[in-house]
């Protein structure tokens, strides 16, 4: 075991990871941990772009923006977060063509914005160019101009290091942040990195369901080391399933697509979003666009000899457009599924996407403990984060947006905390619960396997807990989950080597998984109401008497050492705007 | 199982479109031998499915121990570039029907950085050699309080090489590099390239001296397989030949 003592530990390096780390070099002596390779991050897959009302190429102000970050988020948003998103936003775009990003652009040189769902003009009047963009890579342009920003300012990596355990120490009753425990692919060595401030920056957990847009890679490991030692997870139940994933493949096809003038067809050709939403149509939000598309597929419009999909119908834009501005879809449909985006439309069906709930924090990125009480030195941002911005449904663009606002402030707080702050004592045997996992995992000679188990959860997640839910689906995925927690106990890795172990490594992301699925099913099963990304078939209207509140999720430890899920809640953060009915 | 769940299996397993491929795949260990050695593994596998796909079903069904990176699995993170049947690809980027599945596809790591285990290899010097050439916007004078301008003309200029994913494909696809890990490879010229054409930035000529190094641009004989090999589609050698222009008329 190897310790590290540093000021300020930011754990994964995808934007917001990057973007807090740039900041926390300035001003402290910082490492990032990232388990990947820093441009391998999943912030690289993201395409359209990213929301800021500079008006560029239209009438646009941050009111508006935040005025359709809340009514997106179906009210569950919390509203002084919002308006700071929103505001903040216009910098955080000008900060990264500062920095080099390469933005497409207007006839005039200044940086080009496109139609996204969700943002419209004047509290819902039409769509609004807000979106900044490069082509459909700009996922990929903010990550690389994040990396080439940090190699200028010569940040710290520790590549493939995975943290595995957050260290916490109570000081006079007060529990505080005392540093991480990282585990090293290359040598199978553990490190524990002592550290007056963590950010936690370690993206999602996508990987619980089968049909995703998310990498192999994303299996909330921030989240899962702070639940397990007592941290809470708020609104968990809240999963983005995004309208346009390749059909069966789950790979991301940009809402640009649709900003662009793309449309959603049945099989009958019919432009069926005019139905569902008919002043925002194919650019409704995601949550309403996703349940559009299976109440197509339901209703026995869906297109393909199963009906299980719908089409993405891109031929009545000019080649030259598809060129310029959405080169990277057109050929994953070229590649993926031999299709020509110029002539025929490509088959799709919504794919699990994003976690909009995640550990709590408040606008400074400092996480809760509880409703009310911060835990000093720990600090959290972008997706693994629930500020929240999002609330029950995230707008498209808005979360490019979030990992460079929140990114940037929790690098500055937690820089300018460790600036003051003093070294935390570690626990007695920091590495203590990495060491045991580790040795039990590589010594065990159970008889489950680890992918088997990952299929299992997958197919249950997809089945009983995806874009429609009932309280029986919910219990069959609670009911399944705890079977697969049972047998993960047994389950063993065939590789027992030190050397570059991903086998463990994937047995210890499964664990993660399960226990944040469990988390997710069991939050989804109180909420009895249908608020954004959360539908409850046998609840159908949104419940604000009862349910306009955070879902606080806490891992409970009983005397024999079995946990439980306990769950409560935490009031919405409401200023400017009143809960209203919403459409599009 | 009764004889109707039979016939059911049956009569699924005919309309499979699934064959069976052999991956023969290049093997290192260094805890367990000195040597590297292929392995044969056979699978049953839909061939329009992509080689990254079978390299899993390998390792989650057979082989725990196989080893490689991967991330995204849809050609954007950069992490699964490996040799396959002798050409650097993304694995998460063939698809098996497109690389004649009827004979064995053999997969290896990429040459020219130092193998770690099976298809792992150290990606340290790849990045030095990025580090190497200032891979980031560098401008004099005060910062304009809004956006810099730039023309769509000028944005288009370097589109081609802000592509790139850093997957190394290029570079270690490269005879030069393969001889000589001292040259900075395709990687790191397209990344200089990337800045010195770029209209906003005002450290070309910086950039241009540190490619005019003895391992710098000169060492490219042309061969065009980083052009090829990238999974990207960015045209390598004709960036690299820019910036060879660029150095001699020192306008760019």
């Amino acid at each position: 075991m190897k310790i590290h003592k540093y000021d300020t530990v930011i754990v994964g390096a995808g934007g917001a990871g990057m973007r807090a780390a740039i900041e926390a070099t300035k001003r402290s002596r910082t490492a990032v941990l990232t388990k990947l390779y820093p441009t391998r991050s999943h912030t690289g897959a993201a395409q359209g772009g990213m929301a800021a009302a500079l008006a560029n190429v239209e009438e646009d102000n941050w009111e508006w923006h935040t005025f359709d970050t809340v009514k997106g988020g179906d009210y569950l948003v919390d509203q002084d977060a919002a308006e700071i998103l929103a505001k903040e936003a216009i910098d955080a775009v000008l900060d990264l063509e500062k920095m080099g990003l390469p933005f497409n652009r207007t006839p005039d040189g200044t940086i080009d914005q496109r139609r996204f769902g969700g943002h419209s003009r004047n509290h819902g009047e039409a769509p609004v160019r807000r979106s900044c963009y490069a082509a459909d890579r700009t996922g990929h342009m903010i990550l690389q101009t994040l990396y080439q920003n940090c190699v200028k300012e010569g940040v710290e990596f520790f590549n493939e290091f995975y943290v595995l355990d957050q260290l916490i120490t109570e000081v006079d009753g007060v529990k505080k942040s005392a540093g991480v425990v990282a585990y090293e692919l290359a040598t199978g060595e553990i490190h524990v990195f002592q550290a007056k401030a963590v950010i936690y920056a370690s993206g999602g957990t996508g990987k619980f369901f089968k049909v995703t847009s998310n990498a192999h890679t994303l299996t909330g490991d921030g989240q899962a080391a702070c639940y397990r030692r007592g941290l809470p997870l708020e609104d968990m139940e809240f999963f983005q399933f995004h309208p346009t994933g390749i059909w069966r493949m789950g790979i991301l096809l940009t809402e640009g697509a649709r900003g662009e003038g793309g449309i959603l067809r049945n099989k009958d050709g019919e432009r069926f979003m005019e139905k569902y939403a008919p002043v925002m149509k194919d650019l409704a939000s995601r949550d309403v666009v996703s349940r559009s598309i299976y109440t197509e597929i339901r209703e026995g419009r869906g297109c393909g000899p199963e009906g299980d999909h719908v089409y993405l119908d891109l031929t009545h834009l000019p080649p030259e457009q598809l060129d310029a501005k959405l080169p990277d879809i057109t050929e994953f449909a070229r590649t993926y599924l031999g299709i020509e985006p110029y002539t025929d439309p490509i088959p799709i069906q919504p794919t699990a996407h994003y976690a909009m709930g995640g550990i709590p924090t408040n606008v400074e990125g400092e996480v809760l403990a509880d409703n009310d009480t911060v835990v000093p030195g720990l600090y959290a941002a972008g997706e693994v984060a629930c500020v929240s911005v999002h609330g029950a449904n995230r707008l498209g663009t808005n979360s490019l947006l979030d990992i460079n606002v929140f990114g940037r402030r929790a690098g500055i707080a937690a820089a300018e905390y460790s600036a003051k702050a003093d070294y935390v004592e570690l626990p007695e045997n920091p590495a203590q619960l990495v060491a045991d996992q580790v040795e039990r995992l590589r010594n065990s000679t159970g008889k489950e396997r680890v992918a088997e188990l990952r299929k299992e959860l997958q197919e249950t997640m997809d089945a009983n807990v995806m874009v429609f839910r009932t309280e029986q689906t919910i219990k069959t995925a609670v009911e399944k989950i705890a079977e697969l927690r049972e047998r993960y106990k047994n389950v063993s890795v065939q590789d027992k080597g030190k050397r570059f172990n991903t086998d463990l490594l994937e047995a210890i992301e499964l664990g993660n998984l399960l226990d944040l699925a469990e988390v997710m099913a069991v939050s989804a099963l109180a909420r009895k109401e249908s608020r954004g990304g959360h539908y409850r078939e046998d609840f159908p209207n949104r419940d604000d008497v009862n349910f306009m509140r955070h879902t606080m999720a806490y891992r409970e430890v009983d005397a024999d050492g079995k946990d439980s899920i306990r769950l409560d809640y935490k009031p919405v953060v409401q200023t400017r705007y009143q809960p209203m009915e919403r459409k599009y | 199982m009764s004889t109707a769940t039979l016939d059911k299996v049956e009569a699924e397993s005919a309309a499979s479109p699934y064959i069976t491929v052999t991956f023969r795949i290049r093997r290192f260990n260094p805890e367990v031998s000195d040597e590297a050695m292929w392995q044969d593994f056979e699978v049953e596998i839909d061939p329009k499915e992509r080689v990254l796909d079978g390299l899993h079903k390998i390792k989650w069904e057979l082989d725990g121990t196989l080893t490689f990176r991967r991330s995204c699995a849809h050609g954007i993170c950069g992490s699964d570039a490996m040799r396959i049947n002798g050409k650097n690809r993304l694995a998460c980027k063939t698809l098996i029907k497109d690389i004649n599945p009827a004979k064995p596809i053999t997969v290896e790591p990429i040459k020219g950085l130092t193998v770690l285990k099976d298809l792992v290899v150290d990606m340290e010097p790849f990045f030095q050699a990025y580090r190497d050439v200032m891979p980031f916007l560098i401008t004099k004078g005060n910062e304009p309080t809004r956006e810099r301008l730039q023309s769509a003309e000028d944005r288009e200029r370097f589109d081609d090489t802000t592509k790139c994913i850093l997957c190394a494909a290029c570079t270690s696809s490269c005879p030069v590099f393969w001889n000589d890990g001292q040259y900075f490879g395709p990687a790191a010229i397209v990344n200089a390239h990337r800045f010195i054409f770029d209209s906003r930035d005002e450290a070309g000529e910086q950039r241009l001296e540190i490619l005019n190094d003895k391992d710098g641009v000169w060492r490219c004989r042309t061969t065009f397989n980083c052009t090829d090999a990238c999974p990207r589609g960015i045209e390598v050698t004709k960036a690299i030949q820019e910036v060879k222009r660029a150095l001699i008329t020192r306008r760019f």
